[in-house]
């Protein structure tokens, strides 16, 4: 449970979190929903390339209603633009950014990620009645680093760190480091170790939402 | 003299029941929905189709050939949000081979390049890997992948000449570059004709060598 006083990160603070640790000169996938936000608080001063998979680098905001270009989406198939200094190409080209390991950091969501940096996140079932996975597998062994944006637990409470995934797998051993509403984790050899916590949460409570053994980070 | 510019009927005449189809597009732009809805009018059947999605929009594209019963399996990453594959898919009458984004772009690619088969990491440890070769370079696992050819290419273009020679707009290229080069035949539709030169040299992106017809796409069809 969640302590008292505790206020979980809301999906843009979320975001927000994650942005501060983008350095400057990286090139950034950002994964369909909540880590798309990402893009919206990097800072205004620190240049970062966002790529789309469809074959963009220099990704900028999504347009004013009046402003849209039809011949310009990104990877979600939302409207964007392009920002000065922006490169179109073909998918195969895209994907060898990717495959290639050209891409530095890439942000996903994740249905589970376990102690190991295993990730799950592309279909819950092995008979799911329309599986999709995009380009999920090929960033997540592609990229240099694989972080994660989620939620600690799932809606109904359920650890969403877990020992081993119970989903089907995208890939084994992708993931690095973890951003959810309540805390900071990396992925080391030994598990999941905490880099921070939001004000008021401790270990203990962290725990009892995570399936999987917790240490703090060494400082 | 080379003239590839085509009618709609006649640049689609020969496509045959069973015949492999690309279909290029992703997120609907780039698709090349007046040659497929054109099929859909000529009636080929028992198709193959190789695209990043099953389609959208229930009137136009893929989906058209999907709920007239014309695709029997259907070859892409990404089939979410596309009513009609998810009512044949359902009830089990159109087959699915579903294949990472990047797997897919490559497995085209090497079609078009000559290469018949390319070891990845995509998919290694996963579902995806079921059945495949895998082989240890430098310590790590790869997946043997195998090239992805068709009979006809369906793609969409910007800018057009007569000898075929290609340029795009925005994300539209996606798909459309590579799928031109791994077809047998490739029939692009371009939102205008122009003449030798007018794509400059610099600006061509896929070069005539790979395109064998054109179609305009008249004026009241883009509305």
């Amino acid at each position: 449970m969640i302590p008292a006083g505790v206020a979980p990160l809301d999906r843009p603070q979320m975001a927000a979190r994650l942005a501060r640790d983008i350095p400057e000169g990286w090139f950034v996938n950002l994964g369909v929903g909540v880590p798309t936000q990402v893009a919206d608080h990097i800072p205004a001063d620190r240049e970062v390339i966002i790529h789309s998979e469809n074959g963009i680098l220099g990704m900028g905001p999504a347009p004013a209603p009046d402003a849209v270009d039809p011949w310009l989406v990104n990877a979600g198939k939302k409207a964007v633009t392009l920002l000065a200094g922006a490169a179109l190409f073909h998918h195969a080209d895209s994907f060898a950014m990717i495959r290639g390991g050209h891409i530095d950091l890439c942000v996903l969501g994740a249905f589970e990620v376990a102690s190991n940096g295993d990730l799950a996140n592309w279909t819950t079932s092995s008979n799911d009645k329309t599986p999709a996975v995009g380009g999920a597998m090929d960033l997540a062994v592609g990229a240099k680093r694989i972080w994660i944006l989620m939620e600690h637990v799932t809606r109904d409470g359920k650890a969403r760190l877990v020992e081993r995934c119970a989903y089907p797998l995208t890939a084994p051993g992708a993931v690095t480091r973890v951003y959810t509403n309540l805390a900071v984790l990396d992925v080391i050899p030994s598990g999941f170790a905490v880099v921070e916590m939001v004000p008021g949460m401790t270990l203990d409570a962290l725990q009892e939402l995570t399936a999987a053994p917790l240490t703090m980070a060494a400082a | 003299m080379i003239d590839k510019r085509f009618t709609l009927a006649e640049a689609l005449r020969d496509i045959k029941d069973g015949a492999v189809l690309m279909i290029g597009g992703f997120g609907a732009i780039g698709q090349p929905d007046f040659l497929v809805n054109a099929l859909a009018d000529q009636g080929a059947t028992d198709l193959t189709v190789i695209a990043n999605n099953a389609g959208w929009s229930r009137e136009t594209g893929i989906p058209k050939l999907l709920d007239l019963g014309r695709v029997r399996k259907i070859v892409c990453s990404f089939p979410k949000n596309s009513p009609a594959f998810d009512d044949l898919f359902r009830v089990g009458k159109i087959e699915l081979e579903i294949v990472p984004q990047g797997t897919l772009a490559e497995r085209i690619r090497a079609a078009g390049a000559g290469v018949p088969g390319f070891y990845t990491a995509t998919g290694v440890g996963t579902q995806m890997a079921e059945g495949k070769e895998t082989r240890m370079f430098g310590g790590k696992t790869y997946l043997l992948e195998e090239a992805l050819h068709a009979d006809v290419a369906l793609i969409e273009a910007w800018r057009g000449d007569r000898w075929g020679n290609l340029s795009y707009r925005g994300s539209g290229r996606n798909f459309n570059p590579v799928m031109a080069m791994a077809a047998t035949c490739t029939i692009a539709q371009v939102h205008g004709v122009v003449e030798l030169g007018e794509i400059a040299p610099d600006a061509v992106v896929t070069p005539g060598i790979f395109v064998n017809r054109i179609v305009s796409i008249p004026a009241e069809a883009k509305a």
